[in-house]
C-alpha cells in the first residue's frame, strides 16, 4: 500500500474530524479524494502539520488529527517533546511513513533506512504510540477516535505517488472554511 | 508595576491567551510572569518556527497567540512567516528581544542585529522598536492593530529597554 491509497482507506473515517494535511503530495492526494472543509491543507511549511494539529487541538475541544509524513516530522523533530509535554486528548499525529520524500521523488529518509519514528516518539515521552502496517491504519484510528487519548500513530507503508493536481484554492479560502468549521 | 506585568497585563487585556516561547535572557521576566498567568496557557517551542506553526493552529481554534524570541529567530523563521502566517492572512504578535543592540556584550549577536530591520522590512512586516520603556507605552495598540490586520507584526526590545544586561 502507498500512501494515496491510505488516504483513499481512511477517508471515510476522518471526513468528520479536523484534519490538518501535510504539505505537498499529501495534502494533494487527500482534496483529489475526499475535499471538505475541515480539511486544513498546508501549502508550504515543511514540518509543521504536527505543531499546527497541536496548537489547534489545544485550543478548541473537537478532535484533531494531523497527517504528517515521516520526512516532515523528521524535519522538525522538536514538535515531539512538545507533544509529549503538551498532551491534549482529542489529538491524534498520523504519520504516514513511507521512508522516503515522497513529494520530492522518493529520495529515502533516515526513517527508512535505522531510525525508528515511533521509538523516538516514546523516547521523547509521548505514552501512547502504535506502530501499524499501512493495511492496519484504518483500524488504528479508528480506534484512536474512539478514545480519549492522544495517540500518535506511525503507518508503515510503501513509496510511492499517483498523479494528482496541485490545489488551486486561495489559502485564505482554505483557512476560511476551516474556521467555520471548527466554529460550527 | 514591573515591565513584565505590564506587558503580560497587555497581552491578557487584548485576550492573548496562547503564547509560545523560545527564551532569552532578556525576556526570562516576561516568561516567568506568562508562566503564573491563569488566562494564558504556556506552550514552550524547541525553534521558532514549530511556536509559529503551533500559534497558528490555536489562532484557527479560536484562540488568539502570541510568540516571544530572540530577534536570532527572523533568521530562522522567514519560510513560516510567508508561506504560513502571512499567506493565510493570520495574526501574530511578536515580542523579540533585540540582541546586539547598544550595551550588547557578545560580538556574534552584532551579526543577526544588523540584518533584523532589514529582513523585517523586506517580509513587509510592521516592525516597532521599543528602546525607552515608555514605549511600551503602545503595546496596546500594537495588540490592537495586528488582530485588527491579521498579519504578523515585530516588537523589538533592546537592552537599554530592559534595563541592560
Ligand atoms: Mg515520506
Amino acid at each position: 500500500m502507498i500512501r494515496s491509497e491510505i488516504l483513499r482507506d481512511i477517508a471515510p473515517v476522518i471526513s468528520d474530524h479536523l484534519v490538518v494535511c501535510n504539505i505537498g503530495l499529501p495534502s494533494q492526494e487527500l482534496h483529489m479524494i475526499d475535499d471538505q472543509p475541515s480539511n486544513f491543507y498546508m501549502l508550504g511549511t515543511m514540518g509543521l502539520s504536527s505543531s499546527i494539529g497541536l496548537g489547534l487541538a489545544l485550543a478548541q475541544g473537537k478532535k484533531v488529527i494531523s497527517i504528517d509524513g515521516d520526512g516532515s516530522v523528521l524535519t522538525n523533530f522538536g514538535t515531539l517533546p512538545t507533544i509529549a509535554n503538551n498532551v491534549a486528548d482529542n489529538y491524534i499525529l498520523l504519520i504516514i511513513d513511507n521512508g522516503s520524500y515522497g513529494s520530492t521523488g522518493d529520495q529515502p529518509t533516515y526513517a527508512g533506512r535505522k531510525t525508528s519514528l515511533a521509538a523516538v516518539a516514546t523516547a521523547c515521552g509521548c505514552e501512547n504510540v502504535v506502530e501499524c502496517r499501512a493495511e492496519d491504519t484504518r483500524a488504528a484510528l479508528e480506534t484512536a477516535l474512539a478514545g480519549d487519548r492522544m495517540t500518535i500513530i506511525v503507518a508503515k507503508c510503501e513509496s510511492g505517488n499517483i498523479k494528482v493536481p496541485v490545489i488551486t484554492m486561495d489559502p485564505v479560502v482554505i483557512r476560511d472554511r476551516f474556521m467555520k468549521t471548527v466554529q460550527a | 508595576m514591573s515591565i513584565n506585568t505590564k506587558i503580560v497585563d497587555d497581552l491578557v487585556a487584548n485576550d492573548v491567551a496562547f503564547v509560545t516561547t523560545v527564551p532569552c535572557k532578556q525576556l526570562a521576566g516576561v516568561i516567568d510572569e506568562i508562566e503564573q498567568r491563569d488566562e494564558i496557557y504556556h506552550i514552550p517551542a524547541n525553534k521558532e518556527d514549530e511556536g509559529m506553526g503551533l500559534c497558528a493552529g490555536a489562532f484557527m481554534g479560536g484562540k488568539r497567540p502570541a510568540i516571544i524570541m530572540q530577534n536570532t529567530a527572523i533568521g530562522v523563521t522567514v519560510n513560516t512567516l510567508v508561506t504560513l502566517t502571512q499567506f493565510y492572512r493570520m495574526p501574530l504578535p511578536m515580542l523579540i528581544s533585540f540582541r546586539g543592540e547598544l550595551k550588547e556584550p557578545v560580538a556574534c549577536q552584532v551579526e543577526m542585529a544588523v540584518h533584523t530591520k532589514a529582513l523585517l522590512n523586506q517580509l513587509h512586516i510592521p516592525t516597532y522598536h521599543f528602546h525607552k520603556q515608555s514605549d511600551a507605552d503602545e503595546l496596546d495598540a500594537i495588540l490592537k492593530y495586528t488582530f485588527m490586520c491579521n498579519k504578523p507584526v515585530a516588537i523589538l526590545t533592546d537592552a537599554t529597554f530592559w534595563g541592560g544586561y
